[in-house]
């Protein structure tokens, strides 16, 4: 019986690790290509002859890349759509889901209901570009030119985040609450000196969260951004690959690296930043995970 | 209950007319007082309410708003009014998309279909991987060696969609006059997965290959950041559930099926509820990112087809805004009605 056992155990083990070995290599090889096909010889990445090392090594695709002015200033714009967009999703998410958090609230089940029926039916691609059209038109008259604050403004708000944050706020003992409310302590000062230090780990998961759909965003700021200047890098990367794979292009090229070296090298360009702070981040993300359960 | 009119009102004898019983009275004033409570609870906590006004606006105007836009879907179409001003027109787009053979109807079913096989495909393989890495995860049991596995499968979760098609796209390109065929298009051929020619026109401008296409690079993508939730409700399971096992002689399988299943089985459903309820809202920005004109046959889905209509040169808004209607109308009744059937079965749902 128990050689029964140790066998089933041991066959598990190695299926488990073949697999997970494999499974991880094939995550991350395309990164491994991607940076090897960025700094090889136009010969090598055309025909076909990089597989994972990096042949006849050229750094002029990258070259091209930083000279590119364009490319810098799409990345400060998604530094500005993902610093501010951040912070107003942020704004108003810890201040709904205070007062939602309130048994007190009149018509609690009406906002929560409010907020959830967003998560069960949205109007559509059609519908909320027609809407997005209007708001623009209304920030155009209210001065506001800038389509980077319709974005920042009318985009990227979840339920989903707002209820992760009521969740925590619910979590924090009434007696700490009560407390700082018999020393003289506001509403505000209650929410900035209890609720927000004694929820600090989801507040930084939610902020990832936003924090990240507004670095990926892509498909709204095309649409809505006109201004070329004023595109944030996933719309760059994307316009790129659209003008780096288009054979006129391609026929017409005659540098001496690959058009496809470009477009990996913009790959990796966005990618790196974002592996630089994965460290520091990933213990959030895994945990914005598991406080996913919803209530009521 | 029965209402009666002697419930609320009284016979006055001596003036003959009848008036408000002293009962209703009481509810009346009951009514006024709650009111008044209703204002004097606001009043006292203004902050609470000023603070939920930002919310209330943004979810308002870019939530709610658009589903009134929706409402086109049953107006005349006519740009210049706004959609409360245009002419009720019933059910004229419902019925150009459901019936008569045109084109544009045969093309909203297609969407259709494309959109159930592709969430239904997702569902079959998308969602029981993350579970089995979970549990190959947990096989590991040096805490270094599991880092450097979860840091590497939770990896592509971190690319955005744009720079993930983009990767793909690069991955299994054409091959032209100038230029070879992707890598992983060149590795297929010379694994005599597919001919020659078919790797040097391109995997995705194959309409045979875009649903595994759609499907691998989402398990890539996903399959390691979806196993964490799986792997905190397997740790989570005591060992001492383990020992009771061994001793009654259950082998790893044996303790898969009466251990650890049942233990992660609420994890399981929750996140089958969240799935199913999310089936029929496939990303339309990766499939907008990943098809062309080639693999609309197998690609197009009703979000990219009510995009075409109502923004490129289309049939217009309205009957975009009735695609999407009925798509998100029947997404919804998948939500509720997976949360029903999760309560009812196992007592676990989710809203």
């Amino acid at each position: 019986m128990k050689r029964k056992l140790e066998i089933s155990e041991l066959i598990f083990k190695i299926i488990s690790y073949t697999l997970l070995t494999m499974f991880a290599l094939c995550c991350l090889y395309p990164f491994v290509y991607a940076v090897s096909a960025s700094i090889s010889g136009r010969e090598a990445v055309e025909y076909g002859q990089v597989v994972l090392f990096p042949k006849a090594l050229q750094f002029d695709a990258f070259a091209l890349m930083f000279g590119d002015n364009m490319f810098w200033n799409a990345y400060s714009n998604t530094l500005f759509l993902t610093l501010y967009g951040t912070l107003w999703s942020m704004l108003t998410a810890i201040l709904g889901a205070y007062a939602l958090s309130k048994r007190r609230l009149l018509f609690r089940k009406f906002f929560n209901f409010f907020l959830v029926f967003t998560m069960w039916f949205s109007a559509g691609i059609v519908p909320q570009y027609l809407n997005y059209l209007a708001t623009k038109e209304v920030f155009n008259g209210m001065g506001i030119m800038d389509d980077k604050w319709l974005v920042v403004i009318a985009m990227g708000m979840a339920a989903m985040n707002i209820i992760l944050l009521r969740n925590a706020f619910e979590g924090v003992p009434s007696e700490i609450e009560e407390a700082a409310i018999v020393d003289g302590a506001s509403e505000f000062q209650v929410l900035s000196t209890v609720y927000i230090p004694m929820s600090k780990s989801t507040i930084a998961t939610v902020a990832l969260f936003f924090a990240i759909s507004r670095w990926n965003g892509y498909f709204w700021a095309r649409q809505m951004i006109s201004n070329q200047n004023e595109h944030p890098l996933q719309v760059f990367i994307r316009l790129r690959l659209e003008r780096y794979t288009d054979p006129e292009v391609i026929a017409g090229w005659n540098q001496t690296f690959a058009t496809d070296s470009v477009i990996y090298a913009l790959i990796v360009c966005s990618i790196v930043p974002i592996l630089i702070i994965y460290p520091f981040i990933q213990k959030y993300f895994a945990k914005g995970v598991n406080v996913g359960g919803v209530k009521e | 209950m029965k209402v009666r009119a002697s419930d609320f009102l009284e016979f006055d004898k001596e003036s003959q007319v009848y008036r408000v019983s002293p009962e209703q009275a009481v509810r009346d004033d009951v009514e006024k007082h709650y009111w008044r409570h209703v204002g004097v609870t606001v009043m006292r906590d203004w902050r609470l309410y000023v603070m939920l006004i930002p919310m209330i606006l943004v979810f308002l105007f870019w939530r709610y708003f658009p589903m009134y836009e929706l409402l086109g879907c049953f107006k005349v179409e006519d740009s210049v009014k706004p959609v409360s001003e245009q002419l009720f027109s019933g059910f004229s787009y419902f019925k150009q998309l459901l019936v008569g053979g045109t084109g544009l109807s045969t093309d909203f079913w297609r969407a259709m279909r494309n959109t159930f096989v592709l969430s239904f495909y997702g569902l079959c393989f998308g969602f029981p991987i993350p579970i089995i890495l979970a549990l190959f995860f947990n096989e590991i049991r040096s805490n270094a060696a599991r880092s450097v596995y979860q840091v590497l499968t939770y990896l592509p979760k971190f690319m955005s969609t744009v720079v993930m098609t983009s990767l793909v796209t690069m991955l299994v390109k054409q091959g032209a006059m100038t230029t070879g065929m992707g890598i992983v298009s060149q590795a297929m051929e010379n694994l005599g997965l597919i001919s020659h020619e078919v790797a040097n026109a391109g995997l995705l401008n194959n309409p045979a290959f875009f649903r595994s296409i759609y499907q691998i690079s989402g398990i890539w993508e996903g399959a390691g950041y979806d196993s964490i939730v799986f792997f905190a409700a397997i740790i989570a399971i005591s060992p001492t559930s383990y020992e009771a096992a061994q001793i009654d002689g259950a082998d790893k399988w044996a303790q898969m099926r009466y251990v650890v299943l049942p233990s992660i089985l609420s994890t399981i459903v929750i996140m089958l509820i969240t799935r199913i309820g999310s089936l029929l809202n496939i990303g339309y920005e990766k499939v907008l990112l990943l098809y062309n004109t080639n693999t609309y046959v197998t690609a197009d889905v009703v979000s990219t087809f009510a995009y075409r209509q109502g923004l490129g040169t289309g049939a217009g808004p309205g009957v975009a805004a009735a695609a999407e209607m009925m798509n998100n109308v029947i997404g919804m009744l998948l939500v509720i009605g997976a949360n029903t059937i999760a309560r009812k079965a196992s007592n676990t749902s989710l809203y």
